[in-house]
């Protein structure tokens, strides 16, 4: 592989050749057939091993000298392949791959070595040379050796005199550089000496053996060897990283606890202000100096360049000295330790301030940027700044290899040769933002690589310059990728200095870029949990089988919720564990659905409350362009809520991402549902929730969007709303996909990889089995009616959550090639099948799961660099169709963004290197908002909007789903009919005044025609602005008709009304918001176009309106002023309770009390409006109850004699008061009570009983009762008798016994009269009489 | 009326130990004139219920039954008249209504099934044993006597149908009077409820037109167009014609409010009775509390389409 690279580089061979070859099919032509470069044919390599082989190239070449930002991931693929190229064993592999998992940054490793050698020659005693050397290169390979957990742990291989030499060169840059970077801190503890005894024997061997050895790839054996004795005190991994920090860390004893990551938290940011303090070791290094004459000289070190002109990096040593004593913070450890001490512990205090809530993702230097950190910080070292970051145009050496290297590096991201080009965009800005040693002088390097023999081992990178030089070309030819960025880092890049000089003709067109894009992106405030709506299509008793089942499902609904809130209320607690609080909770819920097969009910709320709850790229949020924050945002255009949102966003998004290539995850609200499915470990759920995806998965990609007209007017607003909405679609899809993935391979999952026998059968059983959801139909569906850009990202979702066995099955291994033939035959360009940022997306997406495959132990890489990769898979149709999503330009840098949110690490980085370079911190591109003068009009409180488009979302949520359908078709169509329309008039009706208007100018004035068009346009302009009322106007008009058409018959009219008005104003604000923006162009348009015609003929049209009103009724409201029926039988009751007793002493009622009580019975028999049935019910048995009372004489009534007194002349029995009382009975039971009153009662044996007791023996008031019964026909004569004969049974005392006859006899006679039409007042009391007589 | 905690447990331990009778409600409200009498009433209602539910058991052992019924017979014989059932709840602490259910439901048991009261005082000790899991094992129809409960006359015991009568009138807690009473107040808070959205002119699905369209729960009210009550959005009213205590509250929410919330998503609770203020702390959530109808209303207005 270096012979071809060595061609390329000695330029014997074109980039461009090269790639062809790579790009060749050694399977299908011959080479001479495919033009292929002869010398390329003649080394016979296989070319899959090429891409691997080069990017690790690059990573070695320029390890050193990268300090900023997390090294480009873990694992890349290079290491395996390039330990195929160079034909080593399979240890070394083994060991590198486990370590491959974390994500150490090898470049803070190398540091290591370059600052060891930076301190070496700082130390102005010392002569340069092959002592710098020689300490310079052991520490190197020991450190690579040491951690095999590096990124690109081939970088050792690479360990060649050449390389090893690069630090000396690079250190005085590099030292100051080193300030901002908490890379350095790390690097810094090699210097300890005990520790760099041992690298230095190591490199020894190194140095003098194994030069040639190491050429190709790597190192020799021996390296190898001492590598790993190294490694015991050094070793990967993270952790043991951690360790070794902490053993150097503490022999100086006053120095910071390096191990401490409370102290030093891995972030870019902190590495502002640590550094400053932890250079005192560097600085030490004085004794370096005397081992130096130890080390043996190297050949390749002859010049001496950097000990030559000391002072001509610094103006003298003191100066120096005291520079560094600046920046360091201490040089004289040994001097003030106790200010030492208090130094620390500030720092330590202002650091846990400040990062307290960053990440403990160890070491790899996040490369998350607050600006403000950097500001406070470059202000405190204002030289520092300067010095650190000065990369010069002029000391580039070996431009003619770097252009090389660069066009072939472009080339192989263009033609997505590499598994990721995101990755290498990373990998190209962390060059452009390194802050590596750079050398003072340019001819260094020739000297330096004079020794080496191949071009290949020559050492390209070694300075800053250099680096940044590539960094620019490679930028500069994929342009139109960058461009396509978000605007922040858009701007970050136009602003970048480096760029600037390096490149003035990149910059500029940055600068334009910049200045042009509109692709801000922002991330979501999370909004809290949303209950899914009770619909009864799908959830009433119809849809269970037994009542049984329904109501438990009721009750798992409940419990669902009350575990989701639970979780919501206390997940962030510290000691609160899922499986502990709510395992048991949900199995018991578990096992009720099992009992009453309810599965797939439970499964349909469950999803449905994944996509309410976590449609969003934040945890708990949900997607921006379907919510209602994002919707209120949107409304309101309000700079206060956008303003909030974006500081909210500062604060809350950095954190959730982790690197470039972050592993799939589970982030805010979905943990919850990820670890509701761990803790039920429900087979029957699982499978239901499974298909219930599958059935939401395949409904959801089979989305089509409403065919548009393009290139119309109106086209960019329909865009709009697609765009909307097949973001929607796109965020559930992959969301549901990653559960389904999840589920899927949930029972394959291990912990460790399986043995290699165990693999092969499980492969071979799984081969077997055929996929839940047949992923690979859909893809090639999807490929062939060109509808990837929807398919691919949910697939990619779906797959990143494979086993460790499924990539190796037939089928998953398909479908793995085809994405990958995608991947490779995306090239990003602007073309008519698909838009550019659709690619992007799709490369992103399959770009991060390549890059996460490999980071899967045993996944091979050979997945990715197979030069087998064929074309003739990707059959597309070749008509378009409105089916054909990838031509449409759905995908913005929002959605990109949203997607991939790992992009943003792009602009961290960049941001990262301003806040280093302290000088320009505030960046030159500077949006100057103007103040304008707020609107006089009092506009709606902030606050007030908000509640009220919260409302608006509150309406839809207990809707049927198609009423929100219904009333966003029909806003979406009226907006676009709306603007249609007003073309055809306003517009029309301007154009033709317009046309009047220049004509008679033409007559007049015929020289400028475009100035005399401007002047017409300006004129209409104004009148157009009429565009909005008459806007608003349509839509006021046209929208209720629709909707009204379009729902139900049935809908009700408060919910009718709302929907209308919902859809006027969504129709409203579409048509104003595009009115604003294009109807002054629509008008110059129009009116230019006409001019044009009219300057050869004339002519336009118009056409007409129609109206329409609506009213609607409201119903009268009424006062009701009678009480309540609880408060008479309240009243009642408490009169019965006196009458039955007990009593005290001498309770009693008034009589006025009754005859009140009996009118407010009346009035609230009459007044309906609060009566129930069982109120009116009690009141009649209450009221028969009291009657009975009344009769037999039990209620001590009060006031009874003054009563009396009122008439004395009548008759006693006659006008007893009591009558009076119960004749007002008598006409309510009549009269006002609805129900029929079961006045039979009167006659039961209890109520009968107390008339039995009376104590005086009067019973004229019941004889007097049972009269007024007949009278007011609430009985016949006949009933009333046969009651009396029947209660004559009963053992009364002997004289109510023959009085019950008497009466019995009564209205039998009666009964015969009454016959007779007689009436019957009048014969009661003379029967009456009669009777009494007889006894 | 909102009560603050403190407030209400004063109530409640001036309640303590007291028998739900008119007496009783005369002197709390003495003792607290500043609190409206339904409050007062909800509140002794609730808490003696409480501690009825805390003895109820102890009540209802075969063995206490008997006692009850044999003493009950002996006290009538003596005097028809006296109050004898409604004093011999008082003496053991218990509801009367619920006394009253008890006497009658073994005086039934008696009558139908030939168990007389005279066995168990004078058997052996097998035959008790046996007619205490009887007792048990054979209550008379519930639908029976909740039927001579409420219309005492149907008891073919005259004497028993008055003191019968007698205890659940004079009971102000339990008793088919106080039930019907309280079916009363909370329908015509509810029609209170309707007046009022009627008037506001808000658009509402009542309970009787959920059920009809199969909703498994059903609050008084939904709200076809949601609203803003106090700058929080509801879906859903729930009229409550009680004090909202807390056990009272946490058994609503258990059972009804969060219920609601699941499928309606956040609501009003109207306890017309007023109720314990720290109760109200989930507004957040989106279960907010009032003792009256809200005055703070916003309506989703259509105003922004003519801006």
């Amino acid at each position: 592989m270096a012979a071809a690279l060595e061609l390329v580089l000695r330029e014997e061979v074109a980039p461009g050749a090269l790639v062809h070859w790579l790009k060749h099919d050694p399977g299908r032509r011959s080479a001479e057939e495919n033009h292929i470069h002869e010398k390329l044919v003649s080394l016979s390599l296989p070319q899959k091993d090429f891409v691997p082989f080069f990017l690790n190239f690059l990573r070695e070449q320029t390890g050193q000298i990268l300090t900023n930002g997390p090294s480009t991931p873990a694992k890349t693929p290079n290491s395996k392949a390039l330990g195929n190229s160079a034909g080593r064993g399979s240890q070394r592999r083994g060991s590198e791959r486990r370590a491959g998992n974390t994500t150490g940054s090898s470049s803070s490793r190398m540091q290591l070595f370059t600052q060891k050698g930076s301190a070496n020659s700082c130390s102005p005693d010392t002569s340069f040379a092959p002592s710098a050397v020689s300490g310079g290169s052991p520490a190197f390979t020991g450190s690579n050796l040491s951690s095999p957990s590096s990124d690109f742990p081939s970088v050792v291989s690479s360990v060649s005199p050449s390389f090893g030499c690069s630090p000396v060169f690079n250190h005085s840059e590099r030292r100051s550089a080193q300030k901002a970077n908490l890379g350095n801190f790390f690097v810094a503890m090699p210097e300890v000496q005990p520790t760099r005894r041992g690298r230095r024997k190591g490199n020894s061997s190194t140095s003098t053996s194994s030069r040639q050895v190491a050429r190709d790839l790597g190192r020799c054996l021996a390296d190898e060897e001492d590598g790993k004795s190294d490694n015991t005190s050094w070793s990967g991994g993270r952790k043991k990283r951690n360790e070794v920090l902490g053993v150097s860390a503490s022999s100086p004893p006053d120095q910071l606890n390096l191990n401490n990551l409370e102290e030093f938290p891995p972030m870019c940011a902190s590495s502002g202000f640590t550094n400053k303090s932890k250079p005192s070791r560097r600085i030490n290094p004085t004794p370096v100096s005397i081992e130096r004459p130890l080390s043996k000289p190297k050949m390749c070190f002859t010049s001496t360049p950097v000990s030559q002109s000391p002072a001509a990096r610094f103006p003298s040593g003191a100066s120096h000295e005291a520079f560094v004593t600046i920046q360091e913070g201490n040089v004289a450890s040994t001097a003030g330790s106790s200010l030492q001490e208090e130094r620390e512990m500030l720092k330590k205090e202002r650091c846990k301030l400040l990062h307290q809530a960053s990440s403990p993702a160890g070491l790899s230097l996040e490369p998350s940027t607050p600006t403000k950190l950097s500001y406070t910080r470059s202000a405190s070292l204002p030289p520092e700044g300067h010095l650190m970051t000065c990369a010069y145009l002029s000391k580039v050496s070996c431009k003619k290899q770097l252009d090389q290297l660069a066009l072939l590096y472009s080339s192989c991201i263009a033609e997505n040769l590499v598994p990721n080009i995101f990755l290498e965009l990373f990998f190209v800005l962390q060059l452009l933002t390194s802050r590596g040693i750079s050398a003072e002088d340019g001819e260094s390097d020739l000297e330096f690589n004079q020794g080496c023999k191949g071009a290949v081992e020559r050492q390209h990178f070694h300075n800053v310059h250099n680096c940044v030089y590539f960094a620019v070309q490679v930028l500069d030819r994929q342009y139109e990728l960058i461009s396509h960025l978000e605007k922040g880092t858009l701007k970050l890049l136009a602003e970048n200095e480096r760029i600037a000089s390096f490149s003035p003709h990149l910059h500029k067109r940055l600068r334009q870029a910049y200045e042009s894009s509109t692709a801000k992106v922002s991330l979501l405030l999370p909004s809290s949990v949303q209950s899914v709506s009770f619909q009864p299509e799908t959830d009433n008793r119809s849809n269970f089988p037994s009542d049984r089942a329904f109501h438990i499902f009721k009750k798992q609904r409940d419990i669902f919720y009350e575990l989701l809130r639970e979780w919501e209320d206390n997940h962030e607690k510290p000691a609160w564990d899922f499986e502990r609080v709510l395992g048991n909770k949900i199995r018991a819920m578990m096992a009720h659905l099992t009992a009453t097969c309810n599965h797939s009910h439970f499964a349909r709320l469950f999803q449905k409350q994944i996509i309410q709850m976590c449609k969003g790229p934040v945890g708990g949020g949900t997607s921006w362009g379907d919510t209602p924050d994002q919707d209120v945002l949107n409304m309101l255009g309000c700079d206060d809520l956008s303003r909030l949102k974006r500081l909210q966003e500062r604060f809350v998004a950095p954190q959730s991402i982790r690197g470039p290539c972050p592993p799939p995850s589970f982030p805010g609200c979905q943990q919850f549902f990820r670890d509701f499915i761990l803790s039920a470990g429900s087979y029957q759920f699982n499978q239901h929730l499974m298909d219930n995806l599958c059935l939401k998965i395949l409904e959801l990609d089979g989305l089509t969007l409403v065919e548009h007209e393009p290139s119309d007017g109106e086209a960019d607003m329909e865009e709009q709303d697609e765009k909307k909405h097949f973001t929607v679609v796109l965020m559930s899809l992959r969301l549901l996909a990653k559960f389904l993935g999840f589920l899927v391979f949930l029972p394959y999952r291990t912990v460790e990889p399986p043995t290699r026998d165990l693999h092969e059968s499980a492969v071979a059983l799984r081969n077997q089995s055929l996929p839940v959801l047949d992923v690979l139909k859909l893809l090639q569906r999807a490929i062939q009616g060109r509808r990837t850009i929807l398919t691919i990202p949910w697939i990619v979702e779906f797959l990143s959550l494979v086993d460790h066995i499924a990539p190796f099955l037939d089928y998953y291994g398909t479908v793995f090639s085809l994405l990958l033939q995608v991947y490779r035959s995306m090239v990003p360009s602007e073309d008519k099948e698909m838009s550019f940022l659709n690619k992007l997306l799709i490369l992103a997406v399959l770009g991060w799961l390549f890059q996460f495959l490999f980071q899967i132990p045993s996944v091979p890489e050979e997945l990715f660099f197979t030069s087998e990769v064929r074309q003739d898979g990707l059959m597309m149709d070749t008509m378009s169709s409105a089916q054909a999503l990838d031509s449409a330009t759905l995908v913005d840098q929002q959605l990109l963004y949203t997607c991939c949110p790992y992009l943003g690490e792009l602009r961290k980085l960049l941001a990262s290197f301003v806040a280093g370079s302290g000088a320009k911190n505030g960046g030159f591109i500077r949006k100057i908002t103007p103040t304008a003068a707020e609107s006089l009009a009092p506009k709606p409180s902030v606050t007030q909007q908000k509640l009220q488009a919260e409302l608006e979302q509150a309406f839809f949520h207990n809707q049927p789903p198609s009423l929100r359908r219904t009333v966003e078709f029909v806003a979406e169509r009226v907006g676009s009919n709306c603007v249609k329309h007003i073309k055809a008039t306003l517009v029309a009706e301007l154009v033709k005044r317009a046309e009047v208007m220049l004509q008679e100018k033409v007559k007049e004035d015929n020289t400028n025609h475009d100035k005399l068009l401007d002047e017409v346009c300006t004129q209409l302009y104004e009148e157009g602005a009429q565009a909005f009322l008459k806007g608003r106007e349509f839509c006021r008009k046209k929208g209720p008709e629709a909707v009204r058409v379009l729902l139900p018959e049935e809908t009700s009219a408060a919910v009718l009304s709302s929907a209308e008005d919902i859809a006027v104003r969504l129709a409203t604000e579409k048509a104003c918001t595009w009115l604003s923006t294009n109807i002054t162009a629509l008008i110059k348009r129009e009116v230019r176009t006409t001019f044009s015609r009219m300057l050869k003929i004339q002519g336009p049209s118009l056409p007409s309106e129609d109206t329409q009103e609506m009213k609607k009724d409201c119903p009268p409201g009424c006062q009701h002023h009678a009480p309540f029926p609880s408060e008479i039988i309240n009243e009642i009751k408490d009169v019965l309770c006196i009458a039955v007793g007990p009593r005290d002493g001498d309770e009693a009622i008034h009589y006025a009390h009754l005859e009140c009580l009996l009118e407010k019975l009346s009035q609230t028999l009459q007044c309906r409006k609060f009566m129930c049935p069982t109120s009116e019910q009690q009141l009649a048995k209450c009221t028969i109850e009291l009657a009975s009372l009344l009769v037999s004489d039990r209620i001590p009534i009060q006031g009874l004699e003054l009563q009396t007194q009122k008439y004395p002349e009548r008759q006693r029995s006659k006008n007893h008061p009591i009558c009076n009382l119960l004749t007002s009975l008598l006409s309510v039971w009549k009269e006002d009570f609805v129900m029929l009153v079961p006045v039979q009662l009167i006659f039961s044996k209890k109520n009968v009983g107390y008339v039995a007791e009376a104590k005086q023996r009067e019973w004229d008031l019941f004889l007097f009762m049972l009269h007024g019964l007949v009278e007011y026909n609430l009985m016949g004569n006949a009933e009333i008798e046969s009651y009396l004969q029947s209660l004559q049974e009963f053992a009364w005392p002997s004289d109510f016994l023959k009085e019950l006859e008497t009466l019995s006899r009564v209205f039998e006679s009666e009964l015969h009269i009454e016959e007779l039409r007689t009436n019957p007042c009048e014969l009661v009391r003379q029967s009456l009489g009669a009777v009494t007589a007889q006894s | 009326m909102k009560l603050s905690k403190a407030q209400y447990e004063e109530i409640a331990r001036f309640l303590g130990h007291v028998q739900p009778t008119r007496q009783s409600l005369r002197r709390l409200k003495e003792r607290f004139p500043s609190q409206s009498q339904s409050t007062l009433l909800s509140i002794f209602s609730q808490e003696y219920q409480k501690q009825i539910k805390r003895t109820h058991a102890k009540h209802h052992t075969a063995e206490a039954i008997e006692t009850y019924y044999q003493r009950y017979r002996s006290r009538v014989m003596k005097n028809a008249a006296a109050p004898v059932l409604l004093e011999l709840a008082n003496e053991v602490d218990f509801a009367p209504s619920l006394m009253a259910r008890i006497v009658l439901e073994r005086f039934l048991q008696e009558q139908e099934q030939g168990i007389p009261a005279t066995w168990l005082a004078f058997g052996n000790e097998i035959q008790c044993t046996w007619l205490r899991s009887q007792i048990i094992k054979f209550p008379s129809s519930k639908t029976l006597i909740n039927s001579m409960l409420r219309d005492p006359s149907q008891i073919p015991d005259g004497v028993l149908a008055n003191q019968v009568y007698q205890c659940t009138v004079n009971d102000c807690c339990y008793g088919p009077l106080v039930d019907c009473i309280k079916h009363a107040i909370g329908h015509e808070h509810e029609v209170l409820l309707r007046e009022m959205l009627l008037k506001k002119n808000l658009s509402f699905l009542a309970e009787d037109q959920l059920r009809a369209k199969g909703y498994d729960k059903t609050p008084d009210f939904i709200l076809e167009v949601p609203v803003a009550v106090e700058g929080h959005i509801i879906h859903w009213i729930e009229s409550k014609a009680s004090f909202g205590d807390e056990s009272s509250h946490q058994s609503y929410l258990q059972d009804q409010f969060w219920s609601y919330w699941n499928r309606f998503g956040p609501g009003l609770v109207i306890y017309w009775y007023g109720f314990i203020e720290e109760l109200d702390c989930h507004r957040e959530r989106g279960i907010l509390l009032k003792d009256c109808f809200p005055t703070d209303i916003v309506t989703l207005r259509h105003s922004m389409a003519q801006h």
